[in-house]
């Protein structure tokens, strides 16, 4: 069984950050892609904004992932990709399976999880009606557009305004197609403004908010959708109903974690985030594994994905180098307004400020995020708008952290917009 | 004028006040890029165009414009994008098409290897 000081799983943004933070303090690092190449769900992200934060410029997706590709094969991490990892256990034995080397079993010292994550399924929303051709998921359908080179349709029908969604409508529609409507049962989209800007008012595509699906009609192929405004319970509004004609539609409803393997392996997950439950290093409730990107909550924008990869690598090189320590464990917690915070638990014998992450339920403006301990307010961050597409963070100063004396939550107070 | 900024994903509402063609007064902005983009949005809005190219083998490069193009050339300049085909290798970077629009080249976004 061939050893590894790191083995990273997954070799999007998330796996090639924490990949070469860990061979920078040491680590000798595998990566294992399921895929033909690096770079994750980047490759089929060719609109730009991405690394903004991080390098100041504003790149396409697979410009984003080949500044990391490059600076791997700068050193000597090992790459393995065509290959998938099966399973993994708690003692960090990891079994992949490869067409060259069949199944196979490595052992490391430490895992860094980073296998992103996966669209929710058009099951996720209860609709009438059989199932005809022409039904897909937004990022399938990126695919197959920015990947494959052809279009799923002609006449399209968005549902669920994610960015994912936005992004396709303005995509199909430079390609020639002819996109009718976006339908959103909240009445906020959880896409960017900027999108909403970008991809719907730039090419005059309706955005319907309060809106829900009620019938997708057709038999072997989608022939139109009726809409209807839904009412505060979400119930359809008799008389509101709108009908369109339509060869495709598109689902984009969220993304999950792909945790599988981090189940597998006995590790406690987070029902807000759907992701492992970690410290402050991104090591999860097993010693010596790590996770990291879209696999340990779902990010909006790949720049935080990169930071919070790092993290984990250097978390990772020092355990594989050194062991781990003692601890002395808060935990964070939601308070009003927040449905999650990440990490959900604070370790006070690492060292270093801890940056709080959390997305808010609704939308609110001239708010307040507050830290507090009991009745003590530790902390306190003026924010102008938040919205719960957008993930935000605060940032608790180490002098603080090393004080903690119990539990903490995360509180918003503000104006619903 | 109200305008939502679409250079970075703070996504800020600035308002304008435009009189004669002539800006008067940008409010509302966090940087000065939201300015600048409030400034041309007024007055003639421009857009990088993000899109793929096909190679020889029948592979996809993803392009785009080097820099910001007239919103309104959108889709003249699609048409004349998905004529183009390319052959590997292609780095990214690579001017793919000079001036697709104005004096403004096609790059690519991605690699393709031989
Ligand atoms: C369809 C889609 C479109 C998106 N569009 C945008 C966007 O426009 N802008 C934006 O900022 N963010 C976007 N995102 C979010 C984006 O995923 C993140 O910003 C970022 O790519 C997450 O990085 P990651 O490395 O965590 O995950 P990913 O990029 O998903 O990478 C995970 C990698 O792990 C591999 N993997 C998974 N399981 C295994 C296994 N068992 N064995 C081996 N390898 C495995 C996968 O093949 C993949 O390469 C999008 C997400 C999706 C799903
Ligand atoms: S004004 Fe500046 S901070 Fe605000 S959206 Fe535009 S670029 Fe971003």
């Amino acid at each position: 069984m061939k050893n590894y000081d790191v083995i990273v799983i997954g070799g999007g943004p998330a796996g090639l950050a924490a990949a070469i933070r860990a061979y920078d303090l040491g680590a000798e690092v595998l990566i294992i892609e399921r895929e033909e190449i690096t770079g994750g769900i980047l490759n089929q992200c060719i609109h730009n904004g991405f690394g903004l934060a991080r390098f100041k410029e504003s790149l396409s997706g697979p410009e984003y992932a080949a500044r990391f590709i490059d600076e791997v094969c700068k050193r000597d991490i090992s790459v393995m990709t065509n290959t998938t990892v099966l399973s993994l256990s708690a003692d960090k034995k990891v079994t992949a399976i490869n067409q060259t080397d069949g199944i196979f079993t490595l052992q490391a010292k430490a895992i860094i999880l980073a296998m992103g994550c996966r669209e929710r399924s058009k099951g996720a929303l209860n609709i009438a009606g059989t199932r005809p051709a022409g039904l897909y998921s937004a990022g399938s359908a990126q695919k197959y557009v920015n990947i494959k080179g052809y279009l799923p349709g002609k006449e399209v029908v968005i549902l669920g305004s994610g960015d994912i969604g936005l992004i396709m409508a303005r995509r199909m529609t430079l390609e020639g197609a002819k996109v009718h409507a976006v339908c959103e049962i909240m009445p906020y989209s959880s896409g960017l403004k900027r999108n909403i800007v970008q991809c719907l008012d730039d090419f005059g595509i309706p955005l319907y908010l309060n809106h829900t699906v009620l019938k997708i009609e057709g038999n072997d192929r989608v022939t139109g959708v009726v809409i209807a405004q839904v009412d505060k319970d979400k119930k359809p509004i008799p008389g509101t109903e709108k009908h369109f004609d339509c060869d495709t539609v598109l689902f984009s409803v969220g993304l999950i974690p792909e945790n599988e393997l981090t189940k597998e392996a006995g590790i406690e997950l987070c029902g807000a985030t759907k992701g492992a439950l970690v410290y402050q290093n991104r090591e999860t409730t097993i010693d010596g594994i790590f996770a990291c990107g879209n696999v340990l909550h779902v990010h909006d924008l790949v720049d935080f994905v990169s930071e919070e990869a790092e993290i984990a690598g250097a978390a990772a090189a020092k355990y594989a180098l050194s062991g781990s320590k003692e601890r002395s464990v808060v935990n964070t917690f939601a308070g009003d307004n927040v449905s999650y915070v990440l990490p959900q638990k604070i370790d006070k014998n690492i060292e270093g400020n801890v940056k709080l992450f959390f997305r808010v339920k609704k939308a609110l403006e001239k708010c307040t995020v507050k830290v507090i301990c009991g009745e003590q307010v530790l902390l306190e961050k003026k924010k102008r708008v938040v919205r719960p597409g957008e993930m935000e963070n605060v940032i608790l100063p180490e002098s603080l952290v090393s004080e903690l004396g119990g539990d903490i939550s995360v509180v918003l107070e503000g104006k619903e917009i | 004028m109200r305008l939502t900024c679409v250079e970075c994903p703070m996504g800020c509402e600035i308002e304008v006040e435009v009189s004669d063609g002539k800006v008067l007064s940008v409010k509302g902005n966090t940087c000065p890029r939201g300015k600048a983009y409030a400034e041309n949005e007024v007055i003639c809005p421009r857009r990088v165009l993000t899109t793929s190219v096909r190679s020889a083998d029948g592979k996809m490069v993803s392009v785009k414009t080097a820099f910001p193009i007239k919103k309104s050339e959108t889709f003249a300049v699609m048409e004349k994008i998905n004529k183009i085909t390319v052959t590997a290798p292609v780095k990214i970077g690579q001017v793919v098409c000079e001036n697709i629009s104005e004096d403004i080249n096609l790059i690519a976004t991605s690699n393709l290897n031989d």
